[in-house]
């Protein structure tokens, strides 16, 4: 509604940079706090965790013994001995399973339990600001910060953070497996792990940008395409489909094209990775091969050296269970790093300051007769820019203020200050002589009662959406707003009348009658004070008049700020205030106004003449 | 799915190369284990170290050639992709715009923008992933078992009853994780509409001090998502732990029977080791096939939801008329025109009227009377039920769509701005030069307010003009229709955000500017007809009152009621 401030970030979210450093050890603190709120089953999900893993690691150690105890060879294999490695195997595997699942159920619904409560917070926090930040946010930003940036955060925390610590005890645990196996096959690794974390490193490093492009370009695209569907028809009435078409393909060439780039480099990766870890096993087949042969012809071998065949099994399963997480390092790390950028914006948001408290003797306005003053009051949107400069004026009670000017001259920051979205700079406005600073927020709004032009109605039902602004109204209250507001027959006339649902994809109904609903709205709410905003453009006449005879039944007998069209409006108020550019350059009334030689009004009042 | 396919045909070339190359990379990638064994119960025994040695450097070449080979295949399958759904949604796109406005209606806008986009890149991700993956996945399953077989078909057979139990069990966890993921999605949609409106709506929020009922409505909505997300997380947890479960009890199973085999001599040791690679290697085959039927089920709804526009035929009407003779008194002719969007309740009842070439026509009526709709049939946007209009004599259905459109330049109703410079949005992809554009600029009264930017001309414009004012908005979708030079304008609600002064110039501009343009004008100000040579008043699709404005004054009731709310309408707007 308020067109002063620009958009900050109409980027989005994914436009803004990581955080970096201290900040992000800061943020991944503050993120593990919301862990720590459920320190028992944290513990219980680590126990769990742990105890899963270990048993699944001594699987291939355990299998490697039964394969020592079958290597005896044709009719000497230790059937006793396979048997208890068998039975030990399946009892193992199915506790670790068991525990795994268990952990799987647990981390749901230890996660769900936190993005509930970082919803909540997130969106309470939302109801407390001030609304200057919905002036300077995009919606759709918002909304990405409740759900997607939610969501991302969310599943570091549940999936990524066990992940890492579950890589942790893996590695660690196939490591010393390993060592305990042949110390010297070991040495494999010394060689292979390195030149693997060093070639994702450098990989990853220079596809992260293609992949970045990749999306900026698909945004490009879908953005040209929503762009061209929405003026699909005036397109059509040119006959620049062929026109519009080529330039898309320009834009679907550069799409495709960063998609195959990122996909071309990225289709390295994967089998390079797989290579090397083939590479270690052939390796390990080989050195273990000899180290096994050796076992089995000379006696006098080292002990570092020894390895029996069981032992090169259990190496080879071990090998894979290493190198898995570590092949997986780098696409963590980039996941946790999205995770600590979309929380900082999370956290940024639940930062952001609320509108200011009340003060702790804030007086509640009762029974407000509707005298509104304004004393020298000074305001800007920004430092830089003040917009109203030396503001004077009274409004006795019942009488009518028009605001009058061009659109987009600022006749809305007259309504922010009045109701307190915003808090004048210098000077001050009062209601029946109480500073409004000084009066409690809630009782100074439901004092006024607000139509403006964009007309809001939530999804719900009609009657819903009429007794918004005063809860446990009856039917009867209801119907008789209705038909003050001249919308009762329309809403009688639908199938399902006061229960009809306004949905998006629902009932059509028109801008006019929409206006209408917010008008019944208001009666129903019944404040003192009115502001109003008469602006109807793209409704027609018949409504507009329904409309207008609901408005002047609405202002009788309260202190109105209207945002004025209608001539007799004008012409009728107690005062009118001429804005442009910002400024409120007259005031007075019509005959008042009328008289200034050169006056601004008087020019524009009569080239309707001319 | 079919759609997919009619557009890989053409690539079925370098498909077929890029899948060659994957078989054999593949093929190489099953050797390993069986070279394992080999040298294990083969090599070792021989007590030759070159000759472990040997085959040592032999799996290394075949994983060497198998990264190789997937590399290639990768990329090629990368190239592949780009190409199908480059071609895809250019077609699709192309259709989208060349769809009848009755077609557009029926998918709306929002549902083709979803396909062009999240459609058509599902279908890209799943034509690359298709080539990478579902060949590979089979040849590990089918080559393995056939290695295996050969390796040791009784151990083999344990194997084979195994797999498909991973296999099953994933299938049916996913299958029923799927609409569980969809209900999901609809209770995001719930949170994000609830938060959407709330920003919306934070001045009337704050005004009735409703935020804690908001935060109360939130919660519910909240809490549904919760309870959808842990229903789906839970049902899901199940599948890994279960595939692990079962790939670990068939090791042990091969172990078991590996023992009695080995004791009897019918295998040994170094095959058990190796079949426990080929069982790792095969059951993540497994599971990667349900991932496989998850996004393909996915994607085969993205190709329908694409193929569906792509089909859509033009069914507009064409009549091979050729009508009567023109004359100039009777450039535009309406007789007995109704149209119904729906079929069932006339949108248009019964309209006639006829306009002389370079006359004006005003129509004013309530929203919903059939303003808008008379405009769009007039450029032959819809096929009309009854009744007849020609321009110039001529039967509109019987006239190439393009020349039809070619005579119109036209403002419509919330009209589309592009992201481009002023210029590029008054010339709108047409051939029209720089002078054309200035002059159109100057008769829509924008000439001067587009000087005043630094850049003129160039000065570059938002999507949907949100950095401009309203009217500025206006004067520059009037100065595009006037551009063409069109030999029938029509402005649909075009002047509503300017002020009288500038609305009474622009129409002193039209008339001395382009007096042979035939002119129709929308409007809901009487001040924006008032000088039309005939006026039609709408109501419900139906003519009340026609004639001029004095005329209408006098007879018209309704026009007259309009009329006298209007005194002071365009004030100060």
């Amino acid at each position: 509604m308020n067109k002063q401030p620009q958009l900050k970030n109409a980027q989005g979210a994914l436009g803004t940079q990581a955080p970096t450093g201290k900040e992000k050890i800061r943020v991944l603190a503050r993120m593990g706090k919301y862990l720590l709120r459920y320190p028992k089953t944290v513990l219980l999900a680590l126990f769990l965790m742990l105890t899963s893993n270990l048993l699944a690691l001594a699987g291939p150690m355990l299998s490697g013994r039964a394969i020592d105890a079958i290597e005896l060879g044709r009719g000497a294999v230790d059937f006793d001995t396979v048997w208890l490695y068998g039975s030990l195997l399946i009892a193992f595997y199915t506790i670790s399973g068991l525990l795994s699942y268990l952990l799987s159920i647990l981390m749901v619904r230890l996660s769900q339990k936190i993005i509930y409560t970082m919803r909540r917070e997130v969106f309470e926090h939302l109801t407390s600001l001030p609304v200057g930040y919905f002036d300077t946010h995009a919606t759709g930003d918002i909304i990405s910060h409740i759900s997607y940036d939610i969501d991302t955060v969310n599943a570091s925390l549940s999936h990524d953070l066990l992940h890492v610590l579950a890589s942790i005890v893996t590695v660690a645990g196939a490591l010393g497996m390993m060592f305990s196996i042949s110390p010297a096959l070991v040495l494999v690794f010394a060689v292979t792990i390195p030149v693997s974390i060093l070639f994702t490193r450098y990989k990853t490093k220079r596809i992260r940008p293609l992949f970045k492009t990749r999306s900026r370009k698909l945004g490009e695209l879908n953005g040209y395409a929503e762009e061209m569907l929405s003026g699909a028809k005036t397109i059509r009435a040119y006959s620049r489909e062929d026109v519009i078409v080529s330039r898309f393909d320009t834009r679907n060439n550069d799409a495709v094209e960063a998609y195959f780039q990122a996909d071309w480099h990225g289709a390295i990766i994967g089998p390079s990775v797989n290579f090397i870890n083939n590479f270690s096993i052939a390796l390990v087949t080989l050195f273990g091969g000899i180290l096994y042969m050796l076992s089995t012809t000379r006696t006098d071998l080292a002990p570092v050296f020894v390895l029996t065949l069981g032992g090169v099994s259990a190496f080879v399963q071990y090998s894979r269970k290493f190198s898995g997480p570590i092949n997986e390092l780098a696409n963590i790390i980039s996941e946790l790093q999205s995770a600590t950028a979309a929380a900082e914006r999370v956290f940024r948001l639940i930062d952001e300051e609320s509108e200011t408290a009340d003060t702790p003797d804030a007086v509640t306005l009762t029974d407000v007769q509707g005298e509104v003053d304004f004393s020298h009051v000074r305001f800007g949107y920004t430092e830089s820019k003040t917009i109203l400069h030396d503001l004077t004026l009274h409004a006795a009670p019942g009488t009518t203020v028009a605001i009058v000017g061009p659109t987009g001259a600022g006749k809305t920051t007259i309504i922010n200050l009045l109701m307190r979205f915003y808090d004048v700079n210098s000077g001050s406005i009062s209601v029946d002589g109480t500073e409004v600073r000084a009066a409690t927020r809630r009782s100074l709004r439901s004092a006024f009662t607000m139509v403006l032009q964009d007309t809001w109605l939530f999804c719900g039902t009609i009657f819903d959406n009429i007794t918004y602004g005063k809860e446990n109204a009856t039917m009867d209250e209801v119907i008789a707003a209705a038909k003050a507001a001249h919308i009762h027959h329309y809403i009688e006339s639908l199938p399902n009348g006061y229960d009809t649902m306004l949905t998006d994809d629902g009932i059509n109904i028109s801008k006019g009658q929409r206006q209408l609903i917010t008008i019944a709205r208001a009666m129903l709410a019944g404040a003192p004070m009115l502001i109003l905003d008469e602006a109807t453009s793209n409704v027609d006449s018949r409504t507009e008049q329904q409309i207008g005879s609901a408005m002047k039944r609405l202002m009788q007998g309260r202190t109105s700020f209207v945002i004025a069209h209608r001539l007799s409006t004008i012409q009728n108020a107690d005062v009118i205030l001429v804005v442009k550019d910002g400024n409120v350059i007259e005031s007075g009334n019509h005959e008042a106004l009328m008289k200034k030689e050169g006056g601004f009004y008087k020019a524009l009042y009569n080239s309707q003449f001319t | 799915m079919k759609l997919i396919f009619s557009y890989l045909k053409p690539l079925s070339r370098m498909i077929g190369f890029g899948l060659t190359i994957k078989v054999l990379a593949t093929l190489f990638e099953l050797t390993l284990p069986y070279i394992l064994s080999h040298i294990l119960d083969v090599v070792v025994p021989t007590h030759d170290i070159w000759h472990i040695v040997l085959w040592g450097g032999a799996m290394i070449v075949a994983a060497l050639l198998a990264m190789i080979g997937n590399i290639v295949a990768n990329q090629n399958a990368a190239k592949v992709a780009r190409e199908a759904s480059r071609r895809i949604r250019h077609d699709l796109f192309a259709a989208t715009m060349h769809l009848t406005s009755r077609q557009t209606d029926q998918f709306t806008i929002p549902s083709l923008e979803s396909r062009l986009t999240s459609d058509t890149y599902h279908v890209h991700h799943f034509i690359g992933m298709v080539q990478r993956m579902a060949v590979r996945v089979p040849i590990l399953l089918i080559g393995g078992i056939a290695i295996t077989l050969v390796l040791d078909w009784r151990l083999a057979l344990v194997m084979i009853v195994t797999l498909p139990l991973i296999g099953g069990s994933v299938f049916l966890i996913s299958r029923r994780g799927m609409p569980l993921y969809r209900q999901t999605q609809k209770a995001v949609d719930g949170m994000v509409r609830v938060v959407r409106e709330d920003c919306q709506g934070v001045r009337v929020i704050k005004a009735l001090s409703k935020e804690e009922y908001e935060s109360r409505r939130y919660d519910a909505v909240n809490r549904k998502l919760v309870a959808c997300e842990r229903k789906a997380g839970i049902t899901m947890a199940l599948s890994q732990p279960l595939m692990t479960l079962f790939l670990n009890l068939g090791l042990v199973a091969v172990i078991l029977t590996g023992a009695y085999l080995v004791n009897d001599g019918l295998s040994m040791p170094g095959r058990i080791i190796a079949f426990i690679q080929y069982f790792t290697l095969m059951s993540g085959a497994m599971s990667a096939m349900t991932r496989i039927f998850v996004m393909s089920t996915k994607s085969a709804a993205s190709a329908n939801r694409i193929a569906e526009v792509l089909a859509a035929k033009d069914t507009s009407r064409k009549t091979t008329d050729e009508g009567a003779v023109a004359t100039d008194d009777a450039f535009i002719v309406f007789d007995d025109v109704c149209f119904s969007y729906n079929g069932k309740k006339d949108n248009l009842s019964h309209i006639s009227f006829t306009l002389p070439k370079g006359g004006t026509l005003g129509v004013i009526g309530a929203t919903g009377s059939g303003k808008t709709t008379l405009s769009t049939v007039l450029q032959g946007f819809y096929d009309i039920d009854s009744g007849s209009i020609r321009i110039g004599g001529k039967d509109i259905y019987a006239i190439d769509k393009k020349a039809l459109h070619s005579m119109f330049g036209v403002v419509m109703q919330n009209d589309f701005i592009i992201a481009d410079t002023v210029a590029e949005n008054i010339r709108f992809g047409r051939d029209i030069s720089d002078g054309a554009i200035r002059r159109a600029a100057t008769l829509a009264q924008a000439a001067d307010f587009i000087e005043g930017f630094a850049d003129g001309y160039g000065h570059q414009l938002t999507a949907k003009g949100t950095n401009v004012s309203g009217g500025q908005r206006q004067r520059l979708l009037i100065a595009r229709a006037l551009a063409g030079d069109p030999e029938i304008l029509i402005l649909d609600d075009a002047s509503s955000a300017l002020d009288y002064k500038t609305d009474a110039n622009l129409r002193r501009a039209i008339r001395e500017g382009m007096a042979s343009t035939t002119t129709v004008v929308i409007a809901q100000r009487v001040s924006s007809v008032k000088h039309a040579d005939h006026i039609l008043v709408l109501e419900n699709g139906a003519v009340i009152g026609a004639g001029t404005h004095e005329q209408l004054l006098v007879d018209c009731a309704a026009y007259k009621e309009i009329s006298d709310s209007q005194m002071g309408g365009a004030f100060l707007e």
